[in-house]
């Protein structure tokens, strides 16, 4: 304190620093500055009253309102869902018609659907459901096992060839290769006659390119193994069939590939993909709100 | 002996005339002042005060599915209403330009009349003078304020001071209040803020805006001009030789004084001629900003005017001729000060600089009102699906999907026809109901919802025989026949994957 001196130009104190003559002024805080600040101790400890603050050892003290930001969280989840719960209930005891053909709950179900679909199935079918080798593309017009609501629903809930699931959709396709059934020529012969089914479009753009190589002679020799063979899933014309989820093999759509090589894996092989059973899983809410979304990506029938 | 026996001397000192570093400013007590410039400023606090509160309770018909109030922000809908305009929050950039023609506006008010602004139409300076109108009535002039400020508390001075203070209060409250009503339906809100039905943010607002106003208005008044406020640094910049400012013309009043016999009988050598200035330092006891003038120009004055008023009186009762404090440009001045002219007070409208801001001003002015008058009503936003860009048909044909977002920007429902063009070939579906009039594959009718947005989606397949070979652009066709409107969106498509 004795180095404290008045400042002769401003009549302040100064702190008794001095560097090359110059002195630092102390300048009092301005008082709005101080009332503030004591302000704001206050305002701190009434913090510490009334909120959580202090860590202990093994918690925290707890404050006398009782918040935490977790049960906010959980309030804010709890008003959502009953926001919700009208829509959900509706959707709970209503038909996937009755929901179509209401709009709002429609929305709603799309909406809710949507976020369902990139939980859980975007893994196989992608994020635009535009699917990939062996995981059907949802956007298209081609189903192995149907594409009405229900029946959409049905896949969903139980699932394509799901063991764990007794009401799961079932085939089996031989392996007619690998079991020895049809000889290697033979599996050639049928696979050319399968790759002539398809109407290839004219410029032969196609989103799945269908390349094979005809060989020539052997589509006739094919046609009558396929007969034998193939006809009675997959249909004399190709068409397949839907109960049996029979893929079309007359079309454009090939789920593992439509070039000669991978048809012929396919019969030598078979294909069983399977798709599990969701119902186990999710409930009937979601399971709906996903059947109505996968419905109307653009190939509902 | 005093020559102008009848003239009040003050004894007051402006508040910037500082000889240390730093001093707390004084309370400055602006004296009662009547002039032609306190009746200017009195005609436009009027105006300006009117236009606030009045406004946001004009009506303007727009039908069943618009609000009627003629100037509306209507944020919850994210809509603007100003009489016959409805702005989306797309077009917000008429009020940018709005604000920039406010901008060129006060920088061609500044080069001719400098702070004009400041001292006339400031919302400031507006509610400073109202809150002084209210001061002086309560508590008296000026001398009558600084001897009651002097006086101990007593029940005179408590009563004094709660009624002002009751009565700013009130002011700031409806001013705060009078804000919201831009917000929302006036009348509704009027009868829902007072039966406590308003949203908290009405009351927020209210609150925080009242108490605004009252620290404003009431306690920081000239500070806020001095320390808070850009404005007087950029303007002050914006100044020239040919710009009105208040001027203390000292060629004639100096040197100033009010004793001239007393001086003149000195045992100085030769007489003293003393100016017009009798240095009763009115001027300085009229400034709502405490500074004397005739230090010249300062950063603090907002060219009120009140001193010219103030001075006039002055110069009338000392039989002198007015004009010794008066609006003067820095040429003028310099040509009356050397003798060559005349002192006069007269807008230099004519100059390079005006003439820009002018051009400028009508510029953006006459291009607004031009994009305004043939702005469409209807507005098509179309968005290709990035996932799956394009999906394979079973029969070799190709599908796209777009999101296609049609605005009515009119408070009317609405038939629109939807096409598509360029794309031979192509067959166009929707899988949604609502709004659905017709759809053939070629065009869709759609009832549009008065001023809103629908929401569609597109489905555009393309057959297998005529695909294209690579990406083709086509038209989205939006026609509003009854309006006579159309609407043409460029998009692609895609036919790879």
């Amino acid at each position: 304190m004795t180095n404290r001196k008045i400042d002769q130009a401003t009549g302040t104190e100064t702190t008794g620093h001095e560097w090359d003559g110059i002195r630092e002024l102390d300048t009092p805080m301005p008082r709005w500055w101080l009332i503030l600040f004591y302000i704001t101790i206050i305002w701190a400890i009434g913090y510490m009253i009334f909120y959580p603050a202090i860590p202990l050892i093994s918690s925290n003290t707890k404050g006398t309102l009782g918040y935490s930001s977790r049960a906010e969280l959980e309030d804010a989840l709890k008003n959502a869902q009953s926001a919700r719960a009208q829509q959900i209930e509706n959707i709970r005891t209503s038909s996937l018609a009755e929901i179509k053909a209401d709009q709002s709950l429609h929305a709603f179900a799309l909406a809710g659907g949507k976020a369902a679909f990139k939980v859980n199935c975007v893994q196989c079918h992608g994020s635009g459901a535009e699917g990939s080798k062996g995981n059907p593309n949802l956007n298209d017009d081609d189903w192995l096992w149907g594409g009405k609501l229900e029946d959409i629903h049905q896949t969903i809930k139980h699932g394509v060839r799901f063991e764990l699931d007794d009401d799961t959709r079932s085939s089996e396709m031989p392996a007619f290769g690998r079991d020895e059934m049809l000889t290697q020529a033979e599996i050639e012969a049928v696979a050319d006659y399968v790759l002539s089914l398809a109407t290839k479009p004219a410029d032969k753009m196609g989103v799945h390119e269908n390349s094979g190589e005809e060989t020539a002679g052997g589509t006739d020799n094919g046609a009558q193994i396929f007969a034998d063979n193939c006809a009675a899933c997959h249909g004399t014309d190709g068409g397949g069939d839907r109960s049996l989820g029979a893929p079309s093999l007359n079309d454009h759509i090939w789920l593992y590939g439509g070039d000669k090589r991978t048809v012929i894996e396919s019969i030598f092989n078979s294909r069983k993909a399977v798709m599990p059973a969701w119902t186990h899983r999710l409930d009937e809410v979601t399971i709906k709100q996903l059947a109505l979304y996968v419905h109307s990506l653009g190939g509902g029938e | 002996m005093n020559l102008n026996s009848d003239i009040e001397q003050f004894d007051v000192q402006a508040v910037n005339n500082k000889t240390k570093l730093f001093e707390a400013t004084g309370k400055i007590y602006p004296k009662r002042v009547e002039g032609k410039f306190r009746q200017l400023k009195w005609l436009i606090m009027f105006v300006t005060l009117g236009i606030y509160y009045i406004t946001p309770w004009l009506r303007w018909d727009r039908g069943e599915f618009a609000p009627d109030q003629a100037v509306l922000v209507d944020l919850a809908h994210r809509r603007f209403y100003f009489f016959f305009i409805e702005i989306w929050p797309q077009e917000f950039f008429y009020v940018a330009g709005l604000l920039i023609m406010a901008g060129l506006g006060l920088f061609l008010v500044t080069s001719v009349w400098g702070r004009a602004w400041c001292g006339y139409a400031c919302p400031q300076t507006v509610w400073v003078d109202l809150f002084l109108v209210v001061e002086r009535a309560v508590e008296g002039d000026r001398n009558a304020r600084i001897k009651l400020d002097k006086a101990p508390l007593d029940i005179s001075k408590f009563l004094k001071k709660s009624i002002k203070h009751l009565i700013w209060l009130l002011i700031a409250f409806s001013t705060g209040g009078a804000w919201i009503f831009y917000f929302a339906d006036a009348p509704t809100l009027l009868i829902d803020f007072f039966t406590l039905q308003a949203s908290s943010i009405a009351y927020m607002t209210v609150l925080i805006l009242t108490a605004t106003t009252y620290l404003l208005g009431g306690f920081m008044r000239e500070q806020v001009c001095t320390y808070m406020c850009p404005w007087p640094r950029i303007q002050a910049a914006m100044l020239d030789e040919d710009s009105l400012v208040v001027t203390y013309n000292d060629y004639r009043g100096e040197p100033r004084g009010g004793h001239q016999k007393k001086l003149a009988d000195t045992s100085l050598p030769g007489t003293l001629e003393l100016g017009d200035c009798i240095d009763c330092n009115k001027c300085v006891a009229v400034c709502p900003m405490g500074i004397d003038i005739r230090d010249g120009q300062q950063m603090e004055c907002i060219t009120c005017a009140l001193c010219i008023d103030a001075c006039d009186s002055v110069m009338e009762k000392t039989g002198k001729p007015t004009g010794l404090i008066s609006y003067a440009t820095l040429r003028d001045y310099d040509l009356a000060a050397a003798g060559k002219a005349p002192p006069r007070s007269v807008p230099i409208l004519l100059r390079p600089r005006t003439i820009i801001y002018s051009f400028i001003w009508c510029a953006i002015g006459l291009l607004m009102l031009f994009v305004l008058a043939n702005r469409s009503r209807l507005d098509v936003n179309v968005l290709h699906d990035r996932n799956p860009i394009a999906v394979r048909l079973a029969d070799g044909s190709v599908r796209n999907g777009y999101t296609v977002k049609i605005l009515n920007m009119v408070p009317q429902k609405l038939m629109a026809r939807f096409s598509i063009e360029g794309l031979p070939g192509g067959q166009m579906r929707t899988n949604q109901q609502d709004g659905l009039v017709t759809g053939n594959g070629e065009t869709m009718s759609f009832e549009l919802a008065p001023d809103q947005l629908k929401v569609l989606k597109v489905f555009v397949t393309m057959p297998a025989n005529s695909l294209p070979k690579q990406t083709q652009t086509f038209q989205f066709v939006a026609k509003i026949p009854s309006r006579g409107e159309r609407r043409v969106t460029e998009t692609n498509f895609i036919t790879r994957k």
